[in-house]
């Protein structure tokens, strides 16, 4: 059995960086476990395991409560994300513009579900309710960049640029 | 900023107001790019800079060279990125930046207007080259949103100069803690975070309990289709810090928290910014302005949980914790983050304060209804043609709301509904489109204020399927802690999804409201206690949709894909071709100027070509056995 590609993704932990964001960033306090862990998703793209656990004794917390914590909220990751990171709002205004249905017609088109990232590790597809920019219905945030009013031509198109880039 | 020290006292403020007014004053000339996150995913961060180069590098023979700076936002994104030049106040919008040149050329060098960018009116057809001429902000009583738009929200002084911090000298000076607290109780101000709680009262009783208080601003935002809390944060800063300043005065706290969502990233920016600008003065941190009153601000960012925008969740969650809300009976004004008094009021709350401490009561109280005082800021979007943020007086009627300011329905499509609340409001139908909008009112209309988000629903759009969104999205976003919510949700959703996918059975709209009355009365927390709104009111007003899905197997809206087919009616189809052009399965076909046809397995049912159309031309028709 070949192993899975998402090992090969997996991100080499830098201990330094890891103390200067815990402590000089966010001074070693468990209350900050929230921002700590979206500045490490920040750097490396999502969690990866060693980091998590290094934090854990850092803050002395149990690994349990880290892992709790990590998968109640929506926006960590515990897997390596893509190159590429594209999120469909399903916000109301989006989704009444037909947002679920590009959502749909794009995963089936990389072959992946929500949340999941394409075999190449190109795309990691995700949705988010309502970016605040409900004005350019439906809106897509590509790497970070506002896309107003990604209906599917559009959407398709963003895939396509992208996809050439590599 | 003019200076960098510390404002020592009273009179160290009104002096570096005088200053910053002074120089305000003297730069009347000035182009404003609106850099809110709608205009700048609409490339007006491009338009600034290339007109600053412009502007920079050119001769272009003005007396005074204008100086360009980008504002927050607006509030009316979708027509961005807007333009506007001073001392005239002549309004651009939807600003490329090829047009950049023309504006410097013809508006900046010669005072010519440029027609194609002004705003034309959907309803008046005509050309204004004003906002104050524009309906969309004509018809607005805009007194929280009152500096967004004039000033540079990344400038303290910019604040400053328009008022910032007067309130805060004026209570600092001359009023007790207890008078301030008097003073909003008497303004009527509720919270606007979707409870409506009176928020004097709120405040009272937090100040009545010992030990170090905390005073939090619930910037979660979390009901979609609602962004009031980020247009102000990212174009007001300083209204809601001050506004959270009066408060930990009254109450009696030293720390501050905002939590915010981290899908927000320009207003947690601004924040940052316009918190250490207000450190630096010394209008926050130790003995502010020379008085022996201490607080300051922290920044808490939330990771995407709509449930930690519930009180004791949110409480939780800045403890770094997982954001499960608790039951109600211990009171977090007593008992609430690190088990301490604890006073959580919404963005737009504290942003109500400032004029109210400054005005008076009085002031603020003229405005609203019997119970419902001052102003409200809706989200306007959906299927409206003017969408954006509109501040009006409370009681202000639906009607003026979505036709008067919003400019009604886009391509004159039928309105069926406008939702508001969010997730845990509802649906109210065009017969009620006259009911001022207030608390009380949409509450018994089954809806709910909530946050002041307002969507608008048109033909297109299938009450079923809202239901089913709404549902889906609190099943997605519950926290599991108790059950009638946790299992409830599950089961209306399975049973929303079979009516949507033509498998509905009649006795399920008796099962929807049983298990409505169960979710919404055995809940732990308001996500589930609401939760059954959308599916209530929708099954109340649109009962006729659900028994059409169920009984006939057709979704006239269009949205439940296998419930129709789209068709083009061959008597109205122009042959303009625009369907053809938007749809993303090369599904239609036809010659330019004769009726077009829909290649039935060919299409994805996405719709575009039905929403697109302005012939009125495409119909969702029942699918033929
Ligand atoms: C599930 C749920 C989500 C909520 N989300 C928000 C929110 O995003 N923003 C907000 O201000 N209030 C939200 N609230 C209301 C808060 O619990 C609380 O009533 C409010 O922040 C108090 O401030 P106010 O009195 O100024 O409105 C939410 C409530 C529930 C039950
Ligand atoms: S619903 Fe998509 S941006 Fe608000």
């Amino acid at each position: 059995m070949s192993e899975c590609k998402c090992k090969q993704l997996e991100a080499q932990v830098d201990y330094n960086l890891l103390d200067k964001i815990i402590d000089e960033e966010y001074g070693g306090d468990k209350e900050n476990l929230i921002m700590i862990l979206q500045a490490i998703q920040k750097e490396y793209n999502y969690l990866p395991k060693d980091a998590l656990v290094y934090l854990a004794e850092k803050l002395s917390l149990p690994i349990s409560h880290i892992y709790e914590v990590v998968t109640f909220y929506a926006s960590f990751s515990l897997k390596p994300r893509g190159k590429h990171i594209i999120q469909i709002c399903t916000g109301t205004a989006c989704h009444l513009k037909g947002s679920d249905k590009v959502v749909k017609e794009l995963c089936s088109r990389l072959k992946v579900e929500p949340g999941e990232t394409t075999e190449d590790g190109l795309f990691t597809i995700e949705t988010v309710n309502c970016v605040g920019a409900c004005a350019l219905a439906m809106v897509s945030v590509v790497d970070g960049k506002y896309h107003p009013s990604t209906n599917q031509s559009e959407m398709n198109k963003i895939i396509e640029e992208l996809s050439q880039g590599e | 900023m003019l200076s960098n020290s510390k404002l020592k006292s009273i009179d160290d403020f009104y002096k570096y107001h005088n200053q910053v007014k002074e120089k305000i004053k003297e730069t009347e000339n000035v182009i404003t790019v609106c850099c809110g996150t709608g205009c700048q995913a609409s490339g007006s961060v491009e338009v600034l800079e290339a007109l600053k180069e412009k502007i920079k590098t050119e001769n272009i023979g003005v007396k005074v060279k204008p100086i360009v700076k980008s504002t927050g936002c607006h509030g009316f994104c979708s027509r961005g990125p807007l333009v506007i030049l001073y001392p005239e106040g002549i309004y651009y919008q939807q600003v490329k930046l090829k047009d950049v040149e023309e504006i410097v050329e013809k508006t900046v060098k010669q005072g010519e207007l440029i027609n194609n960018l002004l705003y034309k009116d959907p309803l008046q057809k005509e050309k204004v080259s004003k906002a104050e001429e524009i309906p969309f902000y004509a018809r607005q009583t805009r007194r929280v949103l009152q500096n967004i738009g004039e000033i540079d929200p990344f400038e303290i002084d910019e604040a400053i100069a328009h008022g910032s911090y007067q309130a805060l000298v004026k209570a600092l000076t001359s009023m007790s803690p207890q008078e301030v607290i008097e003073e909003v109780k008497k303004s009527g101000l509720r919270g606007l975070g979707g409870a409506g709680f009176p928020t004097g009262l709120k405040w009272q009783y937090c100040s009545s309990y010992p030990g170090e208080k905390y005073v939090i601003c619930n910037a979660d935002e979390g009901d979609p289709g609602a962004f009031m809390d980020r247009s102000l944060l990212e174009g007001d800063p300083h209204r809601v810090l001050e506004g959270m300043l009066l408060a930990a005065y009254a109450i009696g706290a030293k720390e501050g928290y905002i939590y915010i969502r981290f899908e927000y990233p320009l207003a947690v920016k601004t924040l940052h910014t316009a918190i250490a600008q207000a450190r630096s003065l010394g209008l926050l941190g130790d003995n502010i302005l020379g008085t022996d009153f201490s607080f300051d601000i922290k920044i808490s960012t939330g990771a995407g949980a709509f449930v930690c925008g519930e009180s004791t969740a949110l409480m939780a969650s800045l403890e770094g914790k997982v954001g499960r809300p608790r039951a109600k009976y211990i009171r977090s004004v007593e008992k609430g983050f690190r088990n301490s008094p604890s006073n959580l009021n919404n963005v737009e709350t504290y942003a109500n304060v400032p004029s109210i401490i400054l005005k008076g009561w009085e002031w603020f109280a003229e405005l609203g209804t019997e119970k419902s005082k001052g102003t409200k800021i809706f989200a306007l979007t959906g299927s409206v043609n003017n969408v954006g943020l509109v501040e009006v007086p409370m009681g202000t009627s639906l009607r003026t709301i979505i036709y008067d300011i919003g400019g009604g329905t886009p391509k004159n499509r039928e309105f069926k509904a406008v939702q508001t609340g969010g997730p845990s409001g509802g649906c109210i139908p065009k017969e009620y489109l006259d009911e001022p909008v207030d608390f009380e009112r949409l509450t018994s209309l089954g809806s709910i204020m909530g946050s002041g988000g307002m969507i608008v629903m048109d033909q297109t759009n299938c009450m079923v399927d809202v239901a089913r969104y709404f549902v889906h999205f609190l099943v997605e976003e519950s926290c599991g802690q108790c059950t009638p919510c946790r299992e409830g949700l599950v089961q209306m959703e399975e049973i929303l999804n079979r009516i949507t996918q033509g498998e509905g059975r009649l006795e399920d709209i008796d099962k929807l409201k049983d298990l409505g009355e169960v979710v919404g009365g055995f809940s732990l927390c308001g996500l589930g206690k609401s939760a059954p709104n959308p599916v209530l009111s929708t099954l109340k007003y649109f009962k006729h949709e659900y028994l059409e899905h169920i009984e006939e197997g057709f979704c006239r809206s269009g949205v439940c894909k296998k419930l129709f087919n789209f068709e083009i009616d061959p008597d109205k189809c122009t042959g303009c071709g625009l369907c053809k052009r938007k749809c993303p399965a090369e599904a239609i076909s036809g010659e330019k100027k004769s009726p077009h046809k829909i290649e039935q397995n060919l299409c994805i049912k996405c719709g575009e070509c039905y929403r697109n159309c302005n012939f009125d031309s495409i119909k969702p028709v029942p699918i033929k056995k």
